[in-house]
């Protein structure tokens, strides 16, 4: 029987809306057995973590997403990370290379290098790694649609440079179910996607077996409103989906799974963010084993990405948001993320100033060599309520892949707006709660401030547009025009066969193809998609 | 004075009874960019007030948005720019309005627009810029301040 006595507020919920009691006790986790849903650390399900040693081995990859205007200074903007004493390279690309088109589109206009790095050809690729050797580093490429794209160009520079493909590491993210889901960065139809993806990982199989494939990613169906059981669920289910595609494809799920990573967001509610990564490393490892057949263990083990919340960051009273990062970062490595981005606290003003950019990896560093979370591996694990919310959380997820196994699977249930429509709702119940002052956001609706001074921004204006599209005709110029030309039409007839799509793109880079051309070229063959708005 | 943006009866001097037609508002995605979280909680909100909302959907150009204004007879353009495409977008949509004689159109934006350029959206005709963190009834009530209610044509 728990006691209820006067609390603050009518309903304690986690800023999902799962509702809190006020005391966990073993009663609550008496349905949990040790070996079964915990195990230790490095021991099948992996609920407390894939190593043994956790961080006293090896510390999570301090990867900072980076990437604005001209290659050339998103290269400078590289070099300061890595000499701050960055880990690992994370490009941030602009939209029109996201959505696989020039600089001189007419779509680009006033959006070149604003959002991220503009990458046209793989002569911006060659300028964006200058001076760092690929063979020596881990990089992370967020790109989706023009995935493929992106990944030969990055393929070719390192060739060029000397790295041998067969022990080149790092990520696309190449998850394009999200994008249908949430970020709505799509170019082609679904299925052809899908096609594009399930190549990737046929190809990398073979010629990059160190790469990691696609990043699932949950981070964005959080950010557009999901909760975090939402986020869990939609996110594990987009990895079922991506397996069974390749399976049907005809990998052998142990060839292709192990390099299955995984990207999820840190938000504000501490101990529902632990107990989500805490229970996504157990669903995985069971569904692969279960579901799959999976038999090598590097297919059960689940490695994931996090970065702290981008929307729960304020305008107003800028320097709260280091402490919100703080504690999402916490939170993250108390849930025994792999690797780490945190955000600047000018998020939601500006992409970041260098100052801002270094405190934020700052913010990690002191996380990792002065507050001892580092120097026991699931240091939560035990906890009555911890354990309980991870429980709950698993039964949840499985839910939501009944729901969707039987609308057919993931493709049917976007097609059908069902994830869509989930997280609008949610986006708009926390919207409510927001300005009925039931989720109190400090500097925004309480503890407000009038007059705050101006904040120093980042702001990126045409120049590097005008550098870009100058650089472009210069490429253009200078090219074999009927090695392009030929390529693209090669592309072409692959995509609308059976061969793998990467053989032509690497021969279309190699010949200086725009990003633009290459998705021009598919766009002929596939069509272009887009949602029926809804509100 | 205050307008509310729902539906009023009201008597017209020969005594039939009108009504008001709800405040018709296009939200728009223009550009790029796809993040839709904060188009679509606002273009619920201003339904669930009343307004008469029509969504474009994204990857809109300034031409498509301006089309829609004319077509769909809009009192509002609410603009959803996170990109930092605001100083081509906006021009152009205003210049469009203009040559299709839709001066009237309250046109807002919404999202992530630096300081620097606020005075300059203002400088353009834009009517009210709403940054991160403000809440739905502020730009309900912005609207309604601003839209006066027409009789529905019968």
């Amino acid at each position: 029987m728990k006691t209820v006595t006067p609390e603050r507020t009518a309903s304690i919920t986690t800023i999902s809306g799962r509702p809190i009691e006020p005391l966990y006790t073993p009663e609550d986790v008496s349905r949990l057995q040790y070996a079964r849903d915990l195990a230790d650390p490095g021991a099948f399900p992996y609920t407390r973590g894939i190593h043994a040693s956790g961080y006293r081995g090896k510390l999570w990859t301090m990867r900072q997403f980076a990437g604005f205007g001209t290659p050339e200074e998103t290269n400078e903007r590289y070099k300061q990370l890595l000499a701050a004493g960055g880990t690992g390279l994370s490009v941030a690309f602009d939209l029109p290379t996201l959505m696989g088109r020039d600089p001189d589109h007419a779509l680009s206009l006033g959006e070149v290098g604003k959002c991220g790095v503009n990458i046209t050809t793989l002569a911006d690729m060659e300028v964006l790694f200058d001076g760092i050797a690929l063979g020596d580093i881990t990089t992370s490429m967020t790109i989706n649609s023009p995935a493929p794209m992106i990944f030969a160009m990055y393929l070719v520079v390192a060739e060029k440079q000397g790295a041998d493909w067969k022990m080149l590491s790092g990520t696309i993210q190449n998850d394009i179910l999200k994008e249908f889901i949430a970020q709505k960065e799509y170019i082609f139809p679904p299925r052809p996607s899908m096609r594009l993806i399930t190549d990737i990982f046929d190809f990398c199989a073979r010629e990059v077996p160190k790469w990691n494939t696609i990043s699932v990613s949950g981070y964005h169906i959080r950010e557009a409103g999901a909760t975090a059981l939402q986020e869990l669920a939609f996110t594990l289910r987009d990895g079922i989906e991506y397996v069974q595609w390749g399976v049907d494809a005809g990998l052998d799920v142990d060839e292709f799974v192990p390099r299955i990573s995984f990207f999820f967001n840190a938000h504000s509610d501490f101990f529902e963010e632990i107990a989500k990564y805490r229970a996504a490393r157990k669903i995985w490892a069971r569904v692969m084993k279960e579901r799959f057949g999976a038999k090598d263990e590097r297919s059960w083990k689940m490695r994931f990405h996090t970065q702290t919340a981008g929307v729960s960051l304020t305008a107003q009273q800028p320097y709260n948001n280091v402490v919100r990062t703080a504690l999402q970062a916490l939170g993250a490595v108390l849930g025994g993320t792999n690797s780490l981005h945190t955000n600047s606290l000018d998020e939601a003003l500006a992409l970041p100033t260098a100052e801002a950019a270094t405190l934020a990896l700052r913010t990690q560093q002191i996380i990792a060599h002065e507050s001892g979370v580092t120097n026991i591996v699931d240091p939560l694990g035990g906890s009555y309520f911890v354990e309980r919310l991870t429980l709950d959380m698993e039964e949840g997820a499985y839910k939501y892949f009944d729901t969707i196994d039987r609308m057919g699977g993931m493709v049917a249930a976007i097609e059908n707006g069902f994830p869509q429509r989930e997280i609008a709702e949610a986006a708009y119940r926390f919207q409510k709660a927001v300005e009925e002052r039931e989720k109190l956001i400090v500097g925004v609706n309480a503890y407000v401030e009038t007059d705050e001074p101006p904040f120093p921004i980042l702001y990126i204006d045409e120049k590097a547009s005008e550098a870009q599209m100058a650089r472009l005709a210069e490429v253009k110029a200078r090219r074999d025009q009927a090695r392009v030309t030929r390529a693209l039409l090669q592309l072409q007839e692959v995509a609308r066969g059976a061969g793998n799509t990467m053989e032509p793109l690497l021969e279309a880079v190699r010949a200086y193809a725009t990003v633009g051309e290459m998705c021009d070229a598919l766009r002929t063959v596939w069509g272009e998609y887009e949602e029926v708005p809804s509100i | 004075m205050q307008f509310p943006g729902g539906l009023r009866a009201g008597t017209d001097p020969s005594g039939h009874t009108t009504s008001m037609r709800k405040t018709r508002v296009i939200i728009a995605k223009p550009g790029l960019d796809g993040h839709d979280r904060g188009a679509k909680v606002i273009a619920r909100a201003l339904r669930d007030a009343g307004m008469e909302v029509i969504y474009t959907g994204l990857r809109q150009t300034p031409e498509q948005i301006a089309a829609a204004a004319l077509q769909e007879d809009a009192d509002v353009i609410g603009l959803s720019i996170l990109s930092g495409a605001h100083m081509h977008i906006a021009p152009r949509l205003m210049e469009l309005l203009h040559e299709k004689g839709l001066d009237h159109v309250v046109v807002l934006v919404g999202g992530i627009i630096p300081d620097v350029d606020v005075p300059k959206l203002k400088a353009l005709g834009i009517a009210g810029i709403f940054l991160p963190g403000s809440p739905m009834q502020e730009i309900i009530d912005f609207i309604n301040e601003r839209v006066q209610p027409r009789a529905e044509a019968v």
